[in-house]
């Protein structure tokens, strides 16, 4: 168990190694923030100096060590655009995103299940085909489309919900939340919806299609002829069994929600990570892209770490052959 | 004894009516991005410019014509051709209390000097500041320094006791790995003082009791919230969560026109959006045409200006908001000359012509260079004038790209054929014509924006001359030969001045400058 997860450790320290080296490459054609930190009347020596002054001059790889380096003593630099250090503004966009992502998944869930419950059941309501078909649509139609449409709806025609931001935020220590607001938690709404959105849909086609599978299965038929109640059957045999692979796929989304949370941040100037990224890669602020980059790798190989090690616990034929070495 | 009471009431309705016109207000209002810092030496970037203007002063600033006024320097002297004398404004205190004086002046001319400092071009031949006594100071200038004055109105003033004991003597060195005090927390002498700055997000100011001036508005707060998606940002505006929109996108103004809520207000702004050519290499670096130039022979570069309809892309793609011209300077600059100023018509006959005399009837294909996020429709202009190009069989292929990319690219020369803005912040020609038409000399700013090499010694001398001439007539009559020259030569082909428009709520009444900055003591909210 230890060599595994040791092995599995190694292996995501080079997949961040990996990520890392990439950007650093890739950075070399988002532009030269220079050009946007000087006026445009500013001298090619002053721009030789400020270029040499943000280590710009070196080439990535180069750059990229250094930046390993600074990485290793937990310093990641200054944003260019905002002078400020990278790891505070991070760590204070970190709350706005981790809330959003959480309410979202949880929309995913409160909603996806029980409607793929209900479609699964009745497969042939006009409800079910009706929810089915929105689906489709919700699986196809792009964030920004849902999010734009809401803020449309909601903000501008019948003025019930903010169109953009966080409301009042409440510090508990570093960390900001709106939960405790009124504000903050009406600027909640439209956001996770948006970003829930895709969950839902993928959640309640999963809890559907697994259900119709368990419905078919003998033990099914069996609690039926036993003569216990549909909702018995329905609740406590098959939709518990179906739940399985669906806390797999919610576990691996959830990285998801969090590094796509991009968009909907940028449609609702969401002062989240996602939108701090976007507006650096228009500012080619480079600092913040790396560091952003690596969390959200990091975030990633350690759900995925997660989810393995899960799997271990859980499915005992993973276990079998190692305890017979172990003796 | 009912008259009376009637008249009673009307007065008192009447007072109270004049009580909520002059009531103080909030002014909510949102851009695309953000100020980037608050220290205001640290970003030399247009928008957090005109955001410090709020709360920190300069000597010298412009009024609501652009015309130079006195601000903290209530008068000025030239004293000899290297030294201008001014009276500061007595009894000014910055927000924290403290007293200002020439020492803070002086002080904050050393900043922007420094070697961290992003504002060293306006102080381009400026010596020093030199205190004379607590409320003069001398500014020594290298020569006679005929723009010193608009230079000045950039170069804002910091209190030296408040800088020495937070520490921020320099502006921001990015090789430290730390924040400094000024990026976030602000001490000036404006109208207004800043309360809370969360970047991204919010920032708010309150009106500064203790200011020198009046303001003529009544905004008592203004809360600043940047929104990045153009369609939300509006979407605020219509929902009146936001009062004022500095740069609504330009497809939505008709549907924004029609809606009684809100209204927009246009102007132009002091930005000449024209094409340049690479007229100095021998072989294009973007080109079919092998072993010469065509953008050499003046010939071509008149048949491309020929192709191309200014009036039918200030119709088709600015709808209205742009003025076409053919000079390289706006009307606002000092030194315009107005009566050179007739937007070219296109004739693609004689185009075709004079490309075949040059020996390309065939014509050719270039490479047009062009920013897709810095210009009011950059993108979409360069299409057009592509598809124009196209009838005279000039081949152009339209490289669109972000201004982060565009902006190295084309400063470092890379370029064959680009799109460019220019606006002149001082308002004068000098700015303009030195750095868009003089030979380029390297590491000057002679030339430095001539990135495609257009040279004629007589336009060089007349700029020449413009550096050092202080009589303002003889100036323009330097400016107007100078672009004359440079018209005939066709050394550029200007497009258009770009209009702004701002968009606000119906209740808000707002001076529009040409510079594009909203000055907040200004507006008055109903």
């Amino acid at each position: 168990m230890t060599a595994f997860v040791l092995r599995r450790l190694l292996q995501a320290l080079l997949v961040m190694f990996v990520v890392g080296f990439i950007a650093f490459a890739l950075f070399n054609f988002v532009g030269d923030p220079v050009s946007l930190m000087l006026p445009p009347e500013a001298t090619e020596a002053d721009r030789a100096a400020m270029r040499a002054m943000l280590g710009l001059d070196q080439p990535f790889y180069a750059q990229f060590a250094t930046f390993l380096a600074n990485a290793m003593h937990g310093n990641f630099g200054i944003s260019l655009r905002l002078g400020r250090p990278v790891a505070d503004l991070i760590l204070e966009r970190l709350p706005a995103t981790l809330e959003l992502s959480f309410i979202a998944t949880l929309i995913g869930l409160a909603a996806g299940i029980p409607l793929g419950v209900y479609t699964a059941l009745k497969p042939n309501s006009w409800l079910s085909r009706f929810l089915l078909a929105a689906s489709l649509v919700g699986v196809s139609l792009p964030n920004f489309l849902i999010g734009i449409f809401l803020i449309l709806i909601f903000a501008v025609w019948l003025g019930w919900l903010p169109s953009f931001g966080r409301g009042d935020v409440v510090h508990l220590g570093w960390w900001t939340t709106g939960f405790l607001t009124v504000s903050g938690l009406k600027a909640l709404i439209l956001p996770s919806i948006t970003l829930g959105f895709f969950p839902l849909t993928i959640v309640m086609r999963l809890v559907r299609a697994e259900m119709l599978e368990v419905l078919r299965t003998d033990y099914v038929k069996f609690a039926r002829a036993r003569g216990l109640t549909e909702r018995a059957i329905n609740f406590h045999h098959a939709l518990k069994n179906t739940l399985v692979p669906v806390i797999t796929i919610v576990g691996l989304q959830l990285g998801g929600i969090i590094a796509f949370a991009i968009i909907t941040e940028t449609v609702f100037q969401w002062p989240g990570m996602g939108l701090l990224f976007v507006q650096a890669i228009q500012f080619a602020d480079i600092p913040i892209m790396a560091a952003y980059l690596c969390l959200v790798g990091l975030i990633f190989v350690v759900i995925n770490l997660a989810v393995d090690l899960l799997y271990v616990v859980v499915d005992p034929r993973l276990r079998v052959e190692r305890p017979a070495g172990a003796h | 004894m009912t008259t009376k009471r009637t008249f009673h009431a009307a007065v008192l309705a009447a007072a109270a009516l004049a009580f909520t016109v002059a009531q103080a207000a909030t002014l909510r209002w949102s851009s695309q991005g953000d100020v980037t810092t608050m220290d205001p030496h640290a970003n030399n970037e247009g928008f957090t410019n005109g955001f410090l203007d709020q709360i920190y002063e300069t000597l010298v600033t412009r009024g609501k014509t652009l015309a130079i006024e006195p601000s903290l320097a209530t008068s000025w002297e030239r004293v000899n051709p290297t030294t201008t004398r001014f009276k500061l404004r007595p009894n000014v205190k910055f927000h924290d209390g403290t007293p200002f004086s020439a020492d803070d002046v002086v002080f904050s001319f050393q900043r922007a000097l420094a070697d961290t400092s992003n504002y060293k071009t306006y102080l381009a031949g400026v010596k020093e500041a030199r205190k004379v006594d607590d409320l003069t100071v001398d500014v020594i200038t290298e020569g006679p320094a005929p723009v010193l004055l608009p230079q000045l109105t950039e170069v804002r003033i910091m209190s030296r006791a408040w800088c020495t004991a937070h520490n921020v003597t320099k502006p921001q060195d990015y090789r430290n790995k730390e924040e400094t005090y000024a990026v976030r927390n602000a001490n000036g002498t404006g109208p207004y003082m800043l309360k809370s700055r969360e970047a991204d997000v919010k920032t708010v100011a309150v009106a500064n009791p203790g200011w020198w001036g009046k303001r003529e508005g009544n905004v008592d707060e203004m809360v600043y919230m940047p929104i990045k998606s153009d369609s939300t940002r509006l979407s605020a505006l219509l929902s009146g969560e936001i009062d004022f929109v500095l740069d609504p996108p330009v497809q939505d103004l008709p549907r924004l026109k029609e809606n009684k809520s809100v209204k927009v207000v246009e102007g132009m702004e002091n930005r000449t959006i024209f094409f340049g050519m690479d007229q100095a290499r021998d072989e294009l670096l973007y080109s079919n045409v092998k072993g010469k130039n065509p953008f050499k022979d003046a010939r071509v570069r008149q048949a491309m200006q020929l192709a191309i309809d200014t009036a039918a892309i200030q119709k088709q793609v600015m709808r209205g908001l742009s003025v076409p011209t053919a000079v390289m300077f706006a009307p606002q600059v000092d030194g315009y000359p107005k009566d050179l100023d007739h937007p070219v018509k296109p004739d693609v006959a004689r185009a075709k012509k004079l490309l075949a005399d040059a020996g390309y009837p065939q014509g050719f294909e270039v490479t047009l260079d062009c920013p897709n996020n810095r210009y009011v429709n950059d993108e979409k202009i360069c299409v057009a004038a592509a598809a124009m190009l196209a009838k005279i069989n000039v081949k152009v292929r339209v490289n669109a790209m972000p201004r982060a990319m565009w902006g190295p690219k084309t400063q470092n020369r890379d370029t064959s054929m680009y799109m460019l803005g220019w606006g002149v912040p001082t308002f004068d020609s000098q700015y303009a014509l030195q750095s868009l038409i003089r030979t380029h000399v390297p590491k000057t700013a002679d030339g430095d924006y001539n990135l495609g090499g257009y040279s004629n010694p007589k336009v060089d001398e007349a700029v020449d001359k413009l550096k050092t001439e202080v009589d303002p007539a003889k100036r323009a009559r330097l400016a107007r030969e100078a672009s004359e020259i440079h018209m005939k030569d066709v050394g550029h082909i200007p497009l258009h001045f770009q209009m702004i428009p701002w968009a606000m709520r119906a209740n808000v009444s707002v001076i529009h400058r040409a510079d594009n900055r909203l000055t907040v003591k200004w507006v008055r909210v109903q």
